[in-house]
């Protein structure tokens, strides 16, 4: 069976500040596209208006992002779980990256 | 012992304090031995097959390393897990480069990208992906480890070390790492100090041969095929280290230090952003004097506004809600900076230096003032100017710290002027301290003595008669820290018998209530604190 009703699942979105102390390193970096990769909508993210999309599943191009402490950080998703991908970024960031959980 | 023939000794900085003494291991550099490239697909199916060796390497190295260890070796498995990076290596063998010459590429890519980062905890990232990048290599052409066979307890010495060797040797008999290279600041450092491994940096060369090695992290000396005398000398050094560490480490971590019934802060001196790592730091109630002249002497050149503020910035971040305490350019004396400092002075102590330079130099001095100005808003930052004899100067340096946060202000940018003091180091300060209008006072008592004293500290032959302890320099202690306690003004000593624990005594009947130490010497002092206040046997 194909799988071509992308047009018709939503992009969800959102934003959230950066508060980590160190900004986008590497600890950071890691969870982030650990926790991305476990959707398997396509996620992207980038520092407030920035021009590009970046791909959340890859932690060398969210290292190369650069993001400061206290950056905003926007996020978009679109497939089947992506609200909850989107829901799922913003409280890892908000809080900072907690240790220990999935 | 200096021709050469026993006991050739080297010095170079400390990364991780210890003493070890064992067999001298030299690792070398990974040979470039080519590989015979095969076909496209042969070539992709290598990388892959490297790919996963080194993964499972590295899986394993986390799994018995934990902690900070574990995070590191993530990073590494998170990029090679990274499918858009890995894709980009497979297209360009797809397009006829060789599997090493491919990955190589990439990963130099990357490291060249974090090695010209600004940020310094950015740029150390550089050698753990130098590492996955030699990992993988090796995997590529069948090799065994470089760091394989190597005896428990050696001394290993090598040009620098990634992160994932240090964790493959067995440190679990001792031994320590001698680097001719290296950083006090990178993750192999930060490795060596978590794990209790002494580590000496930036050795320098020295001949690659020698039998047996002592490798003293405190001294941050290396001492090749030692005589008899020079083992005795070290092991008596090692007794006294283990000795008073394990009775001062205890202290660290009761409530803080009091000295009959008031509470005595003790506080930090820094050099480098990269000392914030030494173990006891966390200990400290916050950063008494943060020297920022690494800044000038880094590189050569004079540091750019964004360097300045990313340093500043990257303390005031550590310290959280505890005060941290810069003090602005001490150039000049006997440390002169290319294109700051006056040349050809007669008597450069007495010369143009400190803030005095800083004030005959107002451009150079204002990009310091505005990335202390951008600072000031993320923290609890106080600045103070070096080398003040007149409160004209102290007024002249606000006046200018005043305008640059003005300036700062009108274009938008976040900016405040923080609490301002003075070192008193110039007895002119101490005798007529009632004239400064500063929020605080420190007490630079190395130059001070100089000055009180008369002696160049710079010639060894008055070291006997440079005493810190003299009269004259204890009456300015003390008159210095009566007026603090008078007119409500915080007053602390950072010099260097802030951190001698025989001068401990003395400075708290002087007055002072504030004490800067190096990170090494805060358990040393807050446990002399406590045997003069009678403690160490309650609570």
């Amino acid at each position: 069976m194909l799988e071509t009703s992308q047009a018709d699942e939503q992009t969800f979105a959102g934003s959230v500040r950066l508060v980590h102390a160190v900004g986008m390193h590497a600890r950071p970096a890691v969870k982030l596209t650990k926790l991305a990769k476990k959707f398997q909508a396509q996620v992207s993210v980038r520092v407030a208006d920035a021009p590009e999309w970046i791909n959340a599943k890859s932690v060398a191009k969210i290292m190369a992002m650069r993001a400061a402490h206290g950056s905003t950080i926007e996020i978009k998703a679109s497939g089947s779980d992506a609200e909850a991908a989107v829901a799922a970024l913003v409280d890892l960031i908000a809080t900072d990256f907690p240790d220990g959980n999935s | 012992m200096r021709n050469g023939i026993a006991g050739s000794s080297y010095r170079g900085r400390t990364a991780s304090i210890g003493f070890a003494h064992g067999p001298f291991v030299r690792v070398d550099q990974l040979a470039s031995t080519d590989r015979v490239a095969g076909s496209l697909v042969d070539e992709a199916l290598a990388l892959r097959s490297a790919v996963d060796t080194a993964s499972r390497q590295i899986a394993d190295l986390a799994a018995i390393a934990g902690g900070e260890a574990a995070q590191i070796l993530e990073f590494q498995v998170a990029l090679l897990e990274d499918e858009d990076f890995i894709a980009a290596i497979f297209a360009s063998i797809g397009e006829g480069a060789r599997a090493d010459a491919a990955w190589r590429s990439a990963l130099d890519e990357q490291i060249t990208d974090y090695s010209s980062a600004p940020d310094e905890y950015l740029r150390a990232r550089s050698s753990d992906l130098a590492d996955l990048r030699d990992r993988v290599i090796r995997a590529l052409q069948g090799d065994q480890c470089a760091t394989l066979g190597i005896p428990s307890g050696a001394v290993v010495c090598a040009d620098d070390l990634p992160p994932s060797q240090f964790l493959e040797i067995d440190w679990s008999g001792g031994g320590g790492l001698a680097l001719l290279r290296g950083s006090p600041t990178s993750h192999v450092a930060m490795l060596a100090r978590a794990r209790g491994v002494p580590m000496v940096v930036q050795l320098g060369t020295f001949p690659a041969t020698g039998s047996t090695a002592l490798l003293d992290g405190e001294g941050a000396t290396l001492e090749l095929d030692p005589s008899a005398e020079q083992i005795g000398l070290f092991e008596a050094r090692r007794e006294v280290h283990r000795k008073s560490r394990a009775a001062a480490r205890a202290i660290l971590r009761r409530p803080a230090a009091s000295w009959r019934g008031e509470r005595i802060k003790l506080f930090i001196n820094i050099q480098h952003v990269g000392d914030l790592d030494h173990a006891d730091a966390q200990f400290a109630d916050g950063v008494g004097l943060m020297r920022t002249e690494f800044l000038l002497t880094d590189d050569g050149g004079l540091p750019d506004e964004e360097t300045q503020f990313q340093a500043y910035d990257a303390v005031l971040r550590w310290a959280g809600q505890r005060p941290v305490t810069i003090r602005t350019f001490d150039a000049g004396g006997d440390k002169p900076v290319l294109g700051f400092t006056h040349d050809g002075e007669a008597n450069p102590f007495l010369g143009v230096r400190g803030l005095r330079l800083c004030l005959a130099q107002p451009e150079i001095f204002a990009v310091q003032l505005r990335a202390l100005a951008r600072a000031a808003v993320r923290g609890n930052l106080k600045v103070m100017f070096p080398m003040v004899t007149s409160a004209e100067e102290l007024e002249a340096g606000r006046k200018l710290f005043a305008h640059v946060v003005a300036e700062l202000q009108a274009n938008g940018i976040a900016a405040a002027l923080p609490e301002l003091g003075i070192m008193v180091e110039v007895p002119a300060a101490a005798l007529a301290i009632a004239n400064f209008k500063a929020s605080f006072f420190s007490i630079g008592s190395n130059d001070l003595a100089q000055y009180v004293l008369a002696c160049d500290r710079s010639n060894g032959a008055l070291a006997n008669l440079l005493d810190p302890l003299h009269p004259a320099v204890i009456e300015l202690i003390k008159r210095t820290a009566e007026h603090g306690r008078l007119t409500g003004t915080s007053v602390s000593l950072c010099g260097d018998m802030a951190g001698d624990p025989r001068c401990t005594s003395t400075l708290l009947e002087c007055g002072l209530r504030e004490l800067s130490v190096n990170a090494s010497t805060l358990a040393p002092i807050k446990q002399a604190v406590d045997r003069l206040s009678g403690g160490g046997t309650h609570g």
